[in-house]
């Protein structure tokens, strides 16, 4: 290692990474058995019928919110506490301030799963956190893009790593999609007039915030595990400026047929081909050297989260057309959808990441292979599973209700459906506890070594 | 061309500039033409014919209507239930008329619950489609009138008397709410009764 690399480890607070992934990891524990437990009550067999605490609708909150807020963020933004100081030079503005809000968030998180159980949630798509927690929250998101953002600032004059412009543009949208979304339809427009921002704000939270971070940490690990360089840098801008360009007009298609203005519903139907340079270009750089594929496991979860995110994309442009969506919209095709926009694309992406560095962090590894393994075969699997599934029930219902089929008998028609549904969840709880098992004792292994990060600060 | 690589035109144009555009474009302007359109509505200007004898004013009717919308979030209805009838899918034969932007432009919908899914059907014509008494059955125990409803129950609404379940404030309030969606739009047409998705005869 040269002077320079040591120097850059010593910009990077693994202790605070590793927290944040520790973090994540129980959120999508709690958020599975939250999702397998909603899913029971599709079948009359939910366990706690009731229990108001346990109510299956706000159930439901922490099922979604944990995976979004919970699971994604956090890993998300430990990836950005990794790749950022790497990729300038630069440490964060403050280390204090680093923890200071990663204690909050996460505190946060905490209050707003107490707030759903309570029945505090708010109405409003993928911001159900409890309006009164939503200062706080703005606040926090604020604090960590000023503490993230200055080392990016200080590099301003060169041209940057394609991984940066996703980070630095992602920075500045989170703060102002949040604000956007949960004030405006909450306080002062109601109505038609307010669901014309939540539609912004829905499409917005996926495209502008977890998708480019998503981005960002997939084309900073492709390259690092594969030890290839990324296929085509001319790609990146493209694939990166049409995402800039076109996402946010593409705001309006979760409520096409809805009241709102009709030529917003039409400015919806953009142009998604963009984003398969992402995909063209990460599947290039693998195809370089594919006989790495099955042996190196962070590179696996990158190649199946790529090739969800080519099949949600090409669904993307399929249903934000208004023929699409007369049948499907309302269905459980969007469930499907976005279960694999969540799980089989951005889960997975952060996951290779927690297989690249925890045992890293701990300095040995991994534990063993052959659960990395089944824990890959059983996510992949389960979560195509259910998309198929979804998606095959979501043009069933729609269809009947195109027919005037009376409403109850598609819900008795969906339930081999939800049958499915939920054993495609246990195969992929089950994954996760294989997942849980394999970090725990590879811990447990670098407590007998003592060569870990942590203590020499080395990679 | 180096500013698509460099921190101003990644932070400045993209991340700003281009934001805005469309925040104006499919945001600010669409925002500000239905409020030009359509102006804001009183919720209630008198009591309905049905609550007549529980609400003796329409201040107290309103603060019913209130409370019931604040339920009808906290048990998250609106992520099971939509709030529009779209013009298409045969939807204006099986609940009622389309939905038009003015219908929303009120205090109970700040925040909106037009909703994204329907496990079960719409309930933006809900409005004397079955009686309060076919409500507080169904929101105590949803299968025993639709025995093949996922719905679930919410019997912490409701208190046990004399081994008869009654509903309490809270359930009133929210039947009052349900009751009264599109009521304004059924007083100028027919009843909706008439629509296909009518009550379903409870099976013997």
């Amino acid at each position: 290692m040269t002077q320079a690399e040591h120097k850059k480890e010593e910009l990077i607070d693994y202790k605070l990474i590793s927290w944040h992934f520790y973090a994540g990891i129980f959120y999508i524990f709690v958020s599975i058995l939250a999702g397998l437990s909603y899913s029971l009550q599709f079948l009359q067999k939910y366990p706690f019928p009731g229990v108001e605490f346990l109510s299956p609708g706000r159930i439901r909150l922490v099922h979604t919110n944990g995976v979004a807020f919970g699971w994604l963020i956090n890993g998300l933004v430990a990836i950005l506490y990794y790749i950022i100081p790497k990729l300038t030079g630069h440490s964060v503005l403050s280390r204090k301030l680093s923890y200071l809000v990663f204690c909050v968030y996460n505190v946060l998180v905490v209050g707003c799963v107490i707030g759903y159980l309570a029945g505090k949630g708010q109405a409003i798509e993928w911001g159900e956190t409890p309006a009164f927690l939503d200062p706080f929250i703005a606040l926090g998101v604020v604090l960590l893009v000023i503490n993230l953002l200055t080392p990016i600032f200080k590099i301003r004059a060169q041209k940057m790593y394609v991984s940066l412009w996703y980070a630095a543009a992602a920075l500045i949208w989170t703060p102002l999609v949040y604000v956007m979304g949960n004030f405006l339809p909450q306080y002062i427009y109601p109505g038609t007039s307010g669901a014309t921002i939540t539609s912004m704000y829905i499409h917005d939270l996926v495209g502008l915030s977890v998708t480019p971070l998503g981005i960002a940490a997939t084309y900073y690990l492709l390259p690092v595990v594969m030890k290839r360089p990324l296929y085509s840098h001319a790609l990146s801008i493209i694939g990166f400026w049409g995402l800039a360009f076109f996402y946010p007009l593409n705001s309006a298609h979760h409520y096409l047929f809805s009241p709102i203005p009709m030529w917003t519903q039409y400015a919806s139907i953009g142009v998604h081909v963009v984003v398969y340079t992402v995909v063209f270009n990460i599947f290039a750089t693998i195809a370089t050297d594919w006989k790495q594929l099955p042996d190196n496991i962070p590179l696996r979860w990158i190649f199946f989260g790529t090739l969800a995110y080519l099949i949600t994309c090409i669904q993307c442009a399929v249903q934000v057309t208004l023929s699409a969506q007369s049948i499907i919209h309302f269905t459980d095709w969007v469930v499907g959808h976005s279960h694999f926009v969540l799980f089989g694309t951005f889960s997975f992406w952060v996951t290779a990441w927690v297989y690249y560095i925890l045992p890293r962090i701990w300095g040995v590894p991994l534990y063993s292979l052959s659960l990395a393994r089944w824990h890959f075969w059983l996510s992949a699997l389960g979560i195509s599973i259910m998309q198929i599934d979804l998606l095959a029930a979501g043009v069933m219902q729609g269809m009947m209700w195109k027919n005037l089929v009376p409403f109850i008998d598609s819900v008795a028609a969906s339930a081999p459906f939800w049958w499915t549904r939920t054993f495609s969840g246990i195969m992929i709880l089950t994954g996760e506890c294989l997942f849980l098992v394999n970090l725990y004792s590879t811990w447990q292994d670098s407590k007998r070594v003592s060569s870990g990060v942590l203590q020499s600060q080395t990679v | 061309m180096d500013f698509i690589e460099k921190f101003s035109g990644v932070f400045l144009i993209a991340g700003l500039f281009l934001f805005f555009m469309a925040f104006i474009g499919l945001a600010v302007v669409p925002v500000w033409m239905v409020d030009k359109v359509e102006p804001r509505q009183e919720i209630a200007t008198s009591v309905p014919k049905l609550y007549l004898d529980t609400y003796s004013d329409v201040e107290t009717y309103k603060a019913a209507l209130r409370k019931g919308r604040d339920i009808y979030i906290a048990e998250a209805c609106w992520h099971c239930h939509s709030q529009y009838v779209r013009p298409t899918a045969n939807e204006e034969l099986r609940y009622g008329p389309v939905s038009m932007p003015g219908e929303y432009q009120n205090e109970l919908n700040l925040p909106q619950l037009f909703g994204t899914r329907r496990v079960g059907p719409d309930l933006s014509r809900a409005a004397y489609k079955k009686s309060n008494d076919w409500h507080y059955a169904h929101l105590y125990n949803p299968t025993s009138v639709v025995p093949q409803s996922v719905m679930p129950s919410y019997p912490w609404y409701f208190e046990v008397k004399d081994g008869v379940p009654q509903p309490k404030e809270e359930a009133k309030a929210l039947v009052a709410y349900l009751q009264w969606l599109g009521s304004s739009v059924v007083e100028k047409s027919e009843s909706f009764a008439s629509y296909i998705d009518n009550p379903l005869p409870p099976k013997e």
